[in-house]
């Protein structure tokens, strides 16, 4: 329903130059926009697709012919006949430069994947550029956030780049303005509304910070519960089991258990958006009190395990019971809003096809 | 979502029901949007509002029809729309006539110049789009609700048109789903009517025997005959994922009416509150470990899929569907041998899916109706026409809730959901870290109820109406209007259900959850 990227849908089509290659664009479209459709591979940090662009990082500069210095192609609309190059020598060394310093701020480079969808942005630049945090020396900025109790976000203000997208999203698309960046430079904080904790913020636990954090400052401690679990990091695309919006996620596991979630930012209903729910409450499947096997209620009122053969049997023959002595319209089905189709069709289905009834409804009514 | 250029939104919650569609709604008030909320209590959503009738619970018709007499006297009605779209509106433009904001005013204790305001907002937007979800529906008028909000939307022609439109927000994940599969007592898969012979001769050719042309009873029918003796009485249940027990209103009865059946047998992921009635109860496989597909409110068929194996010997609902059929010597389940071909029986037989098919919808990018291989999905329903020819306008009147406050209940209770928690929490309840933002219940009390009622926060207060009483913490917020007072049902701890159940709509026998009169009493 979101189109993904609002190019004012009558505005004119123009021409413009791109490593000397014309490229056709619509009026209002960024350099960094135009730049990506056309597979031109510009570095950003403070860049999120789901976001105004900001322009703090400057690593997605270019060169446009007849400007003299480098432009931040994330937030200077392309014009007509416009010629820019993405890689040029001075502009790859530009770049460069600016990474170290960025990384410089940053104790660690080493981020778990686990840590959120972005963490891993900040280390594969650095990869990229063949560099690392070691040619400007200088203090660490910030200082953890380790007493924040909260059971979800992990506030480690140690690798904190000031790209300001966790206080953008959370801003621009929850709405929220939970939290803000305080001081500058080295003393630089994310902190919420007079530095008390997040539960006591306007925060709303969506992890979106988190997920969209390009260094791992905030990041998923849920998730990271499993950091040294066994197992590399497998992601399966589906959809949250909560509300009727529909999410689409990422289940990330690690062998044969779930150890976290991520939004799906190409996911139709959701664009990279989820709550609490889709975000934090996965882990009801690998809970102890899962039914493991078929349960048969005894005489004396408890269930014993047993196996499928004899519950199934044991099923059959009492709806057959049931409609033997009391007619088919004395059985009755109810299906879930919650498990899939599949279940539901199979429902209407046993209703239907052995009582030939349209004794069935599901649980919209409650 | 971010389309519309007027917001209106009643009877939901939607930043703690629906965050991520609060979210759309967010961005498009940055965007200019004006919103209107409907609500008895502060919510966030009506934080963000321009605009936020705190009516008393129970009175939206005649809200809604105020709003309509509103939007006719004012000139706002989209005449070509109606002629062209709709029948019946002189009628109803004459019915509306004596409903003004003043006679509005009294029942739903708000002033009328907001309601004036609330109308012209809405008649002007261009296009106004309705959100609304169980706040209207769990009502004994549910249906009055719904077809109320049908007539505003008609009335200034605002259907089938991007950014407007009706759009009911669903509480599960699947409830959509379980009604496009035909888990209704109404209709067939696709929506198709039970009581149209043609249909019944259909489905009856595809199951192999023959069945009933007519509609079946409804669940809360089904609970209400459970045991009884005589033609009409339920003897056997198959549930499947439904903690019914705790989530239905009127929990005594439920329990009452399962434990009368002589056979039940419950699939489930966890020995709930209902698996223990059973006389059997299955494992079912969860999130994370089925592959399946699952309709969103916007009817968007997208894909599940398992990433992990079930714990023991847990299977899906289907499968365990299936097999007690096969034991009752039915072949129509024998062809089934995974979730696609589950899936691909239902497309064949359901028109609006007739276009899809497990490998169709892959990437999840249709919405239905696809009636065809090639047709590209439906965004937006009624673009054209109403699939029922045309759009009807209804004559409602105002309600009365099925019981209203008095001396011996003086107090509104309202119920609805935490953002935190989910329906009866055997999901939400398990996953860790949950608890650290929502580990017990509370009651919301306005301040100046709790001064005058002498309590303050955090005393335990006995709350009863006339099915039964629960105790209950107080917190004292103004969220809560005054002489309303709020909870969820999410703690079985909590069992608000007892409280709730007094009555139902006559067309859907939708429980009237969201109003109860209660009385409440300080606990020593
Ligand atoms: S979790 Fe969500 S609400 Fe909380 S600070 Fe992060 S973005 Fe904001
Ligand atoms: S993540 Fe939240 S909003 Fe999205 S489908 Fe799940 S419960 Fe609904
Ligand atoms: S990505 Fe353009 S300035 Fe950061």
């Amino acid at each position: 329903m979101i189109s993904p990227k609002e190019v004012p849908p009558n505005s004119r089509v123009l021409t413009m130059s791109i490593d000397d290659e014309p490229v056709d664009f619509r009026d209002g479209e960024t350099i960094y926009d135009i730049a990506n459709r056309c597979r031109r591979e510009v570095p950003s940090l403070c860049y999120d697709p789901r976001l105004e662009p900001f322009g703090a990082c400057r690593l997605c500069v270019v060169d446009v012919e007849g400007i003299k210095n480098p432009v931040a192609s994330c937030t200077t609309k392309a014009t007509d006949g416009m010629v820019v190059r993405t890689k040029t020598k001075t502009i790859e060394k530009y770049r460069k430069t600016l990474l170290e310093m960025v990384a410089s701020e940053n104790r660690n480079l080493d981020i778990n994947q686990l840590s959120g969808y972005s963490s891993q942005e900040l280390s594969e630049l650095l990869d990229q550029y063949s560099t690392d945090n070691k040619r400007f020396i200088g203090k660490t900025s910030g200082k953890s956030n380790k007493d924040d109790k909260n059971p979800f976000i992990l506030r480690d203000y140690d690798n904190c780049i000031s790209c300001y997208r966790c206080v953008r999203v959370c801003a621009e698309q929850e709405g929220d303005h939970a939290i803000n960046i305080i001081n500058r430079g080295f003393q630089t904080q994310i902190s919420t509304e007079f530095g008390n904790d997040l539960r006591d913020s306007e925060c709303t636990f969506c992890g979106q910070c988190v997920q969209t954090c390009p260094t791992g400052a905030l990041s998923d401690k849920k998730a990271l519960r499993a950091k040294e679990s066994p197992g590399e990091i497998k992601k399966t695309r589906s959809v949250c089991p909560y509300c009727g919006v529909g999410c689409a996620v990422d289940i990330l596991t690690k062998e044969t258990k779930v150890v976290g979630i991520q939004p799906a930012m190409d996911g139709p209903a959701n664009e990279g958006a989820l709550c609490i729910k889709g975000q934090y409450a996965f882990d009801f499947v690998s809970h102890p009190d899962r039914l493991k096997k078929p349960m048969i209620r005894q005489d004396d009122g408890s269930f014993r395990e047993s196996e499928w053969e004899e519950a199934l049997q044991l099923a059959a023959n009492g709806f057959q019971e049931v409609a033997d002595d009391y007619g088919r319209h004395s059985v009755y089905g109810i299906a879930s809003g919650r498990a899939p189709h599949e279940a539901a069709y199979t429902m209407q289905k046993f209703i239907r096809s052995n009582f030939g009834t349209n004794y069935i409804d599901n649980c919209s009514r409650s | 979502m971010e389309h519309p250029d007027v917001i209106f939104a009643i009877g939901t919650n939607m930043t703690e029901c629906h965050p991520v569609a609060a979210t759309r709604l967010k961005k498009a008030i940055t965007r200019g949007a004006k919103m209107i909320v409907v609500d008895p209590r502060e919510t966030r959503l009506a934080k963000m509002a321009h605009l936020h009738l705190r009516i008393r619970v129970g009175s939206d018709v005649a809200l809604l029809l105020a709003m309509a007499n509103v939007i006719s006297r004012e000139g706002l009605l989209d005449d070509s729309f109606i002629k062209e779209r709709t029948s019946g509106s002189s009628d109803f433009i004459k019915h509306v006539e004596e409903f003004t904001p003043d006679w509005a005013a009294n029942i739903c204790e708000i002033d009328a110049k907001l309601i004036e305001e609330a109308a012209i907002i809405y008649g002007k937007g261009d296009p106004a789009a309705i959100y609304y979800t169980l706040g209207i529906t769990e009502h004994i008028c549910g249906v009055d609700n719904v077809q109320s909000l049908c007539n505003l939307a008609l009335m200034t022609g605002n259907l089938g048109v991007t950014g407007g439109g009706i759009n009911p927000m669903r509480g599960q994940n699947n409830i959509q789903g379980a009604g496009d599969c035909g888990a209704v007592p109404s209709n067939f898969p696709g929506f198709q009517p039970c009581s149209d012979p043609d249909f019944a001769e259909k489905f009856s050719k595809a199951y192999g025997r023959s069945i009933d042309p007519q509609k079946g009873i409804t669940k809360v029918a089904a609970l209400n005959q459970s045991g009884q003796e005589g033609p009409d009485g339920i003897h056997a249940m198959l549930i499947d994922g439904e903690n019914t027990v705790v989530t239905d209103p009127d929990k005594k009865h439920c329990e009452k009416a399962l434990g009368s059946l002589q056979h039940l047998v419950v699939i489930d992921l966890f020995m709930t509150e209902t698996a223990q009635l059973a006389d059997i109860v299955f494992p079912a496989t969860g999130f994370a470990e089925t592959d399946g597909v699952q309709t969103n409110t916007e009817r968007r068929v997208q894909r599940l899929r398992a990433a992990v194996p079930p714990p023991g010997e847990a299977k899906p609902d289907w499968w365990i569907i299936s097999e007690i059929s096969k034991r009752m010597g039915n072949k129509q389940f024998e062809h089934f041998h995974s979730a696609k071909d589950v899936f691909n029986e239902l497309c064949s037989l359901s028109p609006i899916y007739n276009g899809l098919d497990w490998d169709r919808i892959e990437n999840s990018e249709y919405q239905w109706p696809v009636p065809e291989k090639d047709h590209p999905g439906t965004p937006r329903l009624h673009e054209k026409e109403f699939k029922n020819g045309k759009g009807l306008f209804t004559i409602i009147g105002y309600r009365d809730p099925a019981e209203v406050i008095d001396e011996d209940y003086p107090v509104w209770l309202t119920t609805g959901r935490r953002l935190q928690a989910y329906h009866s929490r055997t999901q939400t309840g398990r996953s860790a870290g949950i608890d650290y933002l929502l580990n017990e219940e509370t009651l919301e009390v306005n301040p100046k109820d709790a001064i005058e009622w002498q309590l303050k926060d955090g005393d335990f207060v006995e709350m009863s109406s006339r099915r039964g009483s629960i105790t209950i913490k107080v917190r004292v917020t103004d969220k809560s209007p005054q002489g309303t007072v709020f909870t969820s049902f999410s703690f079985a701890s909590v069992p608000v259900n007892i409280l709730t159940g007094s009555g139902y709509d006559p067309v859907t026998d939708t429980a009237e959850l969201k109003v109860c009169p209660v009385r409440i009493e300080l606990v020593n």
